[in-house]
């Protein structure tokens, strides 16, 4: 992508100008996430920068709404919800998933196109109906406004990914890798965790990174679903901007933005373990 | 079956059985185990996801309150013609289930069911339930229709009738703006009361614009990443991957923060003197605000596919098209554009089917005008708790994002898809 030394006044003009409007679709995409992060520092109760924090005052910025959220019982509460609902439904659909991938990547799996649209569907369904239709099934069943209900409905609603992650990993699976194995007399059973498992683990790590943020990130199901006790952060926040947005909101934003940075990390050095494993060191 | 074919010369295993049979045996033990690996799954997803959103949908269609609480109604209804009033017998069963109906306690079932169907019928059941309990004998026809002058009413009893079925297509009928009068034709509502349809087509104009808008930036940032150096462009991925990765509800709070009237960017043009203090802009709780959200939320769901077909466009297709003489402008909309076909298509259905669906942002940004489809499902679930319009509107809403999802799986494929 760099200009040729031979590039003409139009090829320059048109070089430059294509970068400035990269780096405005790019600060699009960013900005908006960073912009919260100064705000939530805020020493007034406003979401705009204030005189004193444009010039970099520091009786300008406080703590004050993060002490607020660390000291709000309801708060904290519901990031307790949010955690443990999060990672049971990440536990429960990565064993499933995963248990279901290594089935349907198998060659003999009959009506593989069908069960996977099937497994897939509630990604594709819109959430409003899923929430409607689960919040009917889980009253019948007497779960809903139990911390069981939530988990099992969001690990349906995580499983696709799953799904689709490991899959995905198997399909460039080298099934020579498991045949070699066996004829060099491993059991099945040493097979699978010695060969298969470490080889899948990147794609299974990152299907369960997936189903998490999809629990923890999960709103529509929840309003349904959760009771009063089973309140979790995005529920929280939902109420919260609909009724009186306080600036307590953006010091959780900003924690949840510091959540993704770690989620994300994670992911990255996955890929990069991945893609060293199968000989494509990136350049 | 396996001696038959089992001649001399045949190859076998070691155990005498015909080679072709063994390996279907291990064959066919080997679907099983693979079906067995799925089988948990399938089993919880269908129980607890496919069958409820089919039950949430097929209420939509299900009208079981006419039939069960009133089945006397029901019953001698049947041979009614509908010219003129029914005779006493079905005024006789009227008192009785209405009687039963009270006593029971769910007659309001009835009212709330009729009264979607022709406004003020709540208290035309209600009213004349508490009455008819105090009929001593008959005949009651004229006794009930000095109770209520509804009973006397034709239009009135053909409305039972028509919904004594256990299906019923009214509130289909109703979701896409039109209603069945007395003579059982189906005609559009008044003017004002049509609401979905319009809404349905606002859902897809929206939908149809953020797809359109999220091509337009996506395109030449996910040209730039798949056309950088591998360090570079992994370093600018984290801008496209860190919102991905960020809270709806977060994307959502700061599109607030940053859109209303008192908000940094409406601050900003104040300070600049672009607009004065009272010329604000009112850029969010209408549809400028969601379609600015929700094409912020949905970029990356673009960019990806996009990145990932163009990073498999070797960079010699324009360099030859260069070298024989076009020009770059032409090489690139007559080559390069045409091979990034499958990702502008992946890119899009994804968009759209993601966006048709939307509720939290909406929600959230929309005010009244920014509304879509999904936020009317949620008010006939949770306020006016309409759920049989709400299973209809859904349904409807299902088959649309349906027959996109078809159109992604045919285009693209689902299982080529990838995430991060």
């Amino acid at each position: 992508m760099a200009i040729p030394i031979y590039a003409g006044k139009l090829e320059r003009t048109w070089y430059y100008s294509y970068r400035v409007i990269c780096t405005l679709i790019f600060l699009f995409l960013i900005l908006p996430i960073l912009i919260i992060i100064p705000l939530s520092f805020n020493v007034q109760p406003y979401f705009t920068f204030t005189p004193e924090m444009m010039s970099l005052d520091p009786a300008g910025y406080s703590l004050r709404w993060y002490e607020e959220f660390f000291a709000s019982e309801v708060w904290m509460k519901s990031i307790k919800n949010s955690f443990s609902v999060a990672i049971a439904s990440t536990i429960l659909a990565t064993t499933l998933g995963t248990l279901a991938a290594l089935g349907l990547s198998r060659p003999e799996m009959p009506y593989r196109a069908l069960i996977m649209s099937i497994l897939i569907s509630p990604m594709i369904v819109p959430l409003i109906i899923s929430a409607a239709g689960m919040f009917f099934f889980y009253s019948s069943v007497n779960l809903a406004g139990s911390f069981l209900g939530l988990i099992l409905a969001h690990t349906a609603l995580g499983i696709p990914f799953v799904v689709i992650t490991v899959t995905a990993t198997l399909s460039g699976f080298d099934y020579s890798l498991t045949r070699a194995a066996a004829s060099l007399g491993a059991s099945p059973r040493t097979v699978f965790f010695k060969i298969m498992l470490p080889l899948v683990t990147p794609g299974v790590i990152s299907g369960a990174l997936f189903a998490f943020i999809t629990s923890f990130d999960e709103v529509v199901v929840a309003i349904f679903i959760a009771g009063p006790e089973q309140r979790t952060i995005p529920l929280q926040m939902w109420g919260g901007i609909r009724e009186q947005i306080s600036p307590t909101i953006l010091a959780v934003a900003t924690i949840l933005v510091a959540i993704s940075i770690m989620l994300l990390t994670v992911l990255e050095l996955l890929r990069r373990r991945s893609e060293k494993q199968r000989g494509l060191t990136p350049g | 079956m396996a001696n038959t074919y089992s001649k001399v010369g045949e190859m076998t295993t070691n155990d005498g059985v015909p080679l072709k049979v063994s390996l279907r045996r291990s064959q066919r033990k080997l679907k099983l185990w693979a079906f067995l690996l799925v089988a948990p799954l399938l089993v919880f997803i269908l129980v607890s996801f496919i069958i409820p959103v089919v039950n949430m949908t097929m209420r939509g269609v299900e009208n079981p309150q006419v039939a069960n609480i009133m089945p006397n109604v029901v019953e001698t209804l049947e041979n009614w013609q509908g010219t003129e009033l029914p005779d006493e017998a079905v005024y006789a069963a009227l008192v009785t289930d209405l009687t039963m109906g009270r006593k029971n306690k769910n007659i309001g079932k009835v009212a709330t069911r009729l009264n979607y169907e022709r406004s003020g019928m709540r208290r035309v059941i209600t009213g004349s339930a508490r009455k008819a309990a105090k009929l001593k004998e008959g005949p009651y026809k004229e006794q009930m229709i000095k109770i209520n002058k509804a009973w006397g009413d034709i239009g009135v009893w053909s409305l039972i009738k028509r919904e004594s079925g256990t299906f019923t297509s009214s509130y289909l009928i109703s979701s896409v703006d039109r209603k069945t009068n007395d003579a059982g034709e189906v005609v559009a509502k008044v003017e004002s009361k049509q609401i979905y349809v319009n809404l349905f087509g606002k859902t897809l104009l929206m939908s149809f614009s953020i797809t359109i808008i999220c091509i337009v930036l996506a395109f030449p940032i996910a040209y730039l990443l798949a056309t950088l150096p591998l360090a570079k462009s992994n370093l600018l991925m984290i801008l496209v991957l860190l919102p991905f990765w960020t809270s709806l509800l977060v994307r959502t709070t700061t599109w607030i923060v940053l859109l209303q009237s008192q908000g940094v960017i409406n601050d900003l043009l104040v300070w600049m003197h672009i607009i004065d203090e009272d010329g604000r802009l009112q850029m969010i709780y209408n549809q400028t605000g969601t379609i600015i959200a929700m094409t912020h939320i949905l970029l990356p769901f673009m960019v990806l596919p996009l990145y990932s077909v163009m990073k498999t466009i070797p960079p010699t297709y324009m360099r030859a098209a260069l070298s024989l003489g076009a020009n770059p402008v032409t090489a690139f909309i007559k080559v390069y554009i045409p091979m990034t076909v499958s990702g502008i298509g992946a890119g899009s259905l994804l968009v759209f089917i993601l966006s048709i669906g939307y509720y939290i942002t909406p929600a959230l940004v929309g005010g009244q005008s920014g509304l879509l489809i999904s936020n009317m499902i949620a008010y006939h679930m949770q306020n006016s708790l309409n759920w049989g319009l709400a299973g209809a509107l859904g349904f409807i809403l299902l088959v649309i994002v349906l027959i996109f999802y078809a159109l992604f799986n045919k285009v693209i494929g689902i299982d080529k898809m990838k995430m991060g």
